[in-house]
């Protein structure tokens, strides 16, 4: 049974389907046959009668605009992040604080707390900015060799024009390459590759395509908890249904199947689970899972009739000895024709984090497999509206799937670079966990992977109260008087989703060495002092 | 040599992928092929493609340089201890690099811009005015669609779906984005015969219609129009925000060909400026948001995704959700961002080269075919008149009469036009889209393929 087909299954929303460039003379699009005539204009008037809607009102407010949108929610770059800010603008009025400057070690930005760009990626991207520069002797041949071949494949040899919606050709050949090559050999189509705004816009698209259906035949989307909250603010403004399955914090946040079946056993009552999201590095949590739980969670999908979505931005990002990153890909190809023919799968890249860190480029792919024809056609439509993702972004994508290999004239220097941020990044995992594990009343799982801790912390009975009569969450309570106190911006666990009960927040590793340490210290401080505070 | 067409193997705003392979429209898979076909066959002299040399940086001014270069030094700083680079290039470059954490452009921005940028984008949008004052905070930079917009306004319930006013022709990608949202399509026809002007009185008639089957809540507006290449004067634009303050709709007014306005007599008004000098009751109380772009204009630069949105009179809860729907998409790409920045306060003295843009006079002298005089925008939209022999043949083929011409045009000469199909036309009524802001040699070669061609086809089906 295939989750999402075209005609012989109507699971693809129906806009979708209807859609055709030529706007109807007509009659307007959707049948709206059912609907009695001039109920609208009659509306309007009973309203303006009754004063709902005051002639001077204005056309757009909280009451008429899109429902859906209200209930979105991004702690990322929520309250904490904006009072951040706010602290930051008095600093710089000269305002006296505790602390001289904010740390904002809220948000996966490895170039903003001081990650040197890997040198060869933005030589080559500049080149084909400016391509009078393939004339200057400063810049190595293997550079120059890699623009001429991305802007020969760009619209018009510019990396300024639009590029096709689905991306760049020779860039969607290279991705296919490097998936084969990093998968032991097994096939990668590049026409199932689309190029994607930074790895969100591909998962976005995704999800809208599986949305449908009413009531209890919405569609219900799993997804861990905890989460990147892009997963639940889009599954809110697209009106699916959010199923929760809980990652096991005891045992360093892994995935249990029995876990998965619960929930979705109780989420049958309600809605339709067709989607299951695994985040693998993941995020907050910076768990690896193991090969046998990621064929576990195969099986699974494939007895449950869902589709997979594995969120794999962080597959370098991989630190904990014993570790390894598997990607669904190759383990559903491993696991036989029985899977590897049926199971429908959408796995994201990005160039956002790994080594490069370029999260500004808003670059990265995803790769269709098994997907219905007819829906595949409508993916490729749908992906043409937002025209094409930013061509330099999709040039660096180029770049890291298609690396300075050895014998080339940048490999040393590349491969030096790229070392030394994984390396440190691996040093500074390690560090977070053990000075975070020093302090009473906080325990931090070992971070095997990704960018973040998500330590566990107690927080004393009186403080919570004291958050709650706030109406605010205990460790949203927790860290903005942290923020307030020492200049340090976290996220809040309940940004993410935890147990009831529980309270965590996410951190993230990327700050310089030193600097971490001296946060890492002022962190323990205040939970000392919080702890006392309110004991 | 000739490069390719930026609509083929790329995208133009309005094009679908060719390399999309779902089409309802007979003919239009056949066509898209034969594009992509044609597209790998290049090089072959005989079915070389008319192309629009937008990479050809032989024939860009100097001023074109400086975007080039200051983008450059943005990606690679290590150019900015070059001599090679002028001192202005570098300023800019490290003015702007400033402004990105940890100086870098592979760092997230604020999910609404970079300050600084937004700032710049107001003062141009004020000088552009005339002086009227444009805030910051009401400045969305984003990577080009009207999506957050759209997706707040429609709010389509079981009992009744949002409407929205939509002009014939219009884009197609901007039709999908509308419906991808749930929201109704009410169409209002432009008058051809007086040059795709915008009649309040057929939007009063669209209005009207719509409301029996739908709650319409806003007004979609091209000016400059695509594909049609009308430009609004200040009276219409006046009498259009005037009919929104009526019915109480929102206006969204696209205004990314604002910098390609090459008549003599024209001249382009924003929605917003016009709106500002009509008077409290409605200047202050008709809400509107206005985009802009770096895909059009003299850089077309379409790749690098940068553009705008500025709210005007939204209500403040409202833009407070807006800020949050941006929060999401993380942020606008940074490269983008530089481009506008770039393109809200270029180099001064000295203006930027626009693409000369040569004369279309040469449909008036061929039989079956006019074209409105071009005023705005990269494109024209002339109307073929087929016979009664011409319209059987397409039937028979069972495809759109400007379909088969199309096709036909691009067998024997290379040379590739969209079919007015795609964009919305009156009944029975047939055009092409030709696009035009390319170099004058270029252009006189595209109309001298196109004149065999049409000569040939009437008098084949006279």
């Amino acid at each position: 049974l295939v989750v999402l087909r075209g005609s012989l299954y109507p699971t693809v929303p129906d806009w979708v389907l209807n859609f055709s460039p030529l706007p109807s003379l007509s009659s307007p699009h959707r049948n709206l046959s059912a609907f009695p005539a001039a109920q609208s204009e009659h509306l309007q008037q009973k309203m303006s009668e009754n004063g709902a809607l005051p002639l001077r009102g204005k056309v757009l407010t909280v009451d008429t605009m899109n429902a859906n949108v209200k209930k979105v929610d991004y702690a990322v770059r929520g309250p904490i992040v904006q009072r951040a800010v706010q602290i930051e603008k008095e600093l710089k009025e000269g305002v006296k604080k505790p602390f001289e400057e904010v740390i904002k070690a809220n948000i996966g930005d490895a170039h903003a707390m001081g990650q040197r760009p890997i040198t060869f990626f933005r030589q080559v991207i500049a080149l084909c900015t400016y391509p009078q520069l393939l004339d200057d002797n400063k810049f190595p041949e293997d550079a120059k060799n890699r623009a001429r071949r991305i802007l020969q494949s760009c619209g018009g040899n510019s990396i300024g024009a639009y590029t096709t919606s689905q991306g760049i050709d020779c860039v969607r050949h290279d991705v296919a390459s490097y998936i084969q090559r990093r998968d032991g050999g097994i096939p990668s189509d590049p026409d199932n590759i689309y190029l994607t705004t930074g790895a969100s816009d591909g998962i976005v698209t995704i999800l809208k395509l599986l949305t449908a259906g009413e009531g209890r035949t919405r569609t219900g989307v799993m997804i861990s908890i905890p989460q990147y909250p892009l997963y639940s603010a889009s599954i809110a403004e697209l009106g699916a249904v959010q199923i929760n399955y809980y990652l096991n914090e005891e045992k360093c946040w892994s995935l249990d199947i029995s876990e998965l079946q619960r929930s979705l056993h109780a989420a049958r009552e309600h809605c339709n689970p067709r989607v299951l999201c695994i985040i693998n590095p993941g995020n907050p949590t910076g768990q690896v899972q193991s090969r046998q739980c990621i064929e576990d969670v195969i099986r699974f999908a494939a007895k449950e009739n869902l589709f997979l979505m594995a969120d794999e931005v962080y597959q370098d990002n991989v630190y904990a000895e014993g570790c390894e990153f598997h990607s669904f890909k190759k383990v559903l190809f491993e696991m036989g024709p029985e899977y590897s023919s049926k199971v429908e799968l959408a796995s994201f890249h990005s160039t956002s984090k790994c080594y490069m860190g370029e999260c500004g480029f808003r670059g990265g792919y995803m790769e269709v497999i098994n997907m219905d024809p007819e829906v595949k056609a409508q993916l490729t439509k749908l992906v043409s509206v937002r025209l094409c993702p930013p061509a330099p972004g999709q040039a660096l994508m180029d770049l890291v799937v298609n690396s300075p290999q050895p014998g080339e004239p940048s490999y040393q220097t590349f491969m030096k670079e790229r070392t030394a941020v994984l390396s440190a990044l691996a040093e500074k995992a390690k560090l977070t966990e053990e000075i975070l594990n020093t302090v009473p009343g906080i325990s931090c799982n070992p971070v095997q992977g990704a960018m973040y801790s998500f330590p566990r912390i107690t927080l004393p009975e009186r403080a919570i109260n004291e958050a709650k009569a706030k109406g605010q969450a205990p460790d949203m309570f927790y860290c903005m008087k942290l923020l307030e106190e020492s200049g340090i911006c976290l996220v809040p666990g309940s940004g993410f989703g935890q147990r009831e009960g529980t309270y965590h927040f996410r951190m993230t590793i990327l700050p310089p060495t030193d600097k971490l340490k001296i946060m890492l210290n002022k962190l323990k401080e205040f939970h000392q002092k919080f702890t006392q505070q309110y004991s | 040599g000739v490069a390719e067409y930026s609509v083929i193997r790329g995208r133009d705003i309005g094009d679908v992928d060719p390399n999309a392979g779902f089409n309802r429209q007979t003919g239009r898979v056949q066509y898209q092929q034969t594009v992509t076909n044609k597209v790998i066959q290049k090089g072959n002299p005989k079915t070389e493609l008319m192309g629009t040399p937008v990479g050809d940086r032989n024939n860009w001014s100097i001023s074109n340089y400086f975007y080039l270069q200051v983008l450059a030094a943005c990606f690679y700083p290590a150019l900015l201890e070059d001599d090679s680079l002028p001192l202005d290039v570098k300023q800019r470059a490290e003015s702007l690099l400033r402004e990105c954490d940890g100086g870098s452009i592979g760092s997230y921005t604020d999910s609404s811009g970079i300050t600084k940028i937004k700032h710049c984008v107001s003062q141009f949008i004020t000088r552009r005015d005339g002086g009227v004052p444009s805030s910051p905070d009401n400045i969305f930079i984003k990577s080009g669609s009207q999506t957050i917009m759209l997706k707040l306004l429609i709010h389509s319930k079981d009992s009744c779906q949002t409407g929205v006013l939509i002009p014939v022709p219009t884009y197609a990608s901007f039709t999908l984005a509308v419906e991808e949202q749930g929201a109704a399509i009410i169409p209002y026809h432009l008058c051809e015969e007086q040059g795709w002007m915008l009649q309040v009185e057929e939007l009063r008639k669209a209005l009207h219609t719509g409301r029996k089957t739908c709650n319409p809540v806003a007004l979609y507006i091209c000016n400059p129009g695509n594909p049609t290449g009308h430009i609004q004067s200040r009276k219409s634009i006046e009498e259009v925000i005037r009919f929104a303050a009526e019915e109480r709709l929102f206006i969204l007014a696209d205004e990314v060909y604002q910098s390609c306005v090459y008549g003599d007599d024209t001249e382009f008004y924003s929605y917003k400026k016009v709106l500002s000098e009509m008077g409290s009751t409605i200047s202050s109380t008709v809400e509107m948001a206005s985009f802009n772009s770096v895909s059009k204009g003299f850089m077309g630069e379409c790749g690098l995704r940068g553009g705008y949105m500025e709210l005007v009179n939204l209500d403040p809860a409202v833009k407070q959700y807006a800020s949050r729907l941006f929060s999401t998409r993380s942020c606008p790409p940074v490269v983008g961002q530089i481009a506008l920045d770039l393109m809200a306060d270029p180099p001064k003295p000295g203006d930027p080269s626009y693409p000369t843009f040569s004369e279309v006079g040469v449909f008036a002298e061929l039989p079956g075919i006019s074209c409105q005089p071009l005023k705005a925008g990269f494109f024209v939209f002339p109307c073929l008149h087929f016979s009664l022999k011409a319209i059987k043949w397409a039937k028979k083929r069972q495809m759109e009469p400007d379909m088969l011409y199309c096709l036909c045009l691009l067998e024997e000469t290379g040379l590739h036009v969209r079919p007015g199909c795609e964009y919305g036309q009156r009944k029975d009524s047939h055009h092409i889209r030709l696009f035009v802001a390319t170099q004058e040699n270029i252009m006189e070669d595209a109309l001298q393929r196109l004149k065999t061609f049409h000569t040939r086809f009437m008098k084949e089906f006279s």
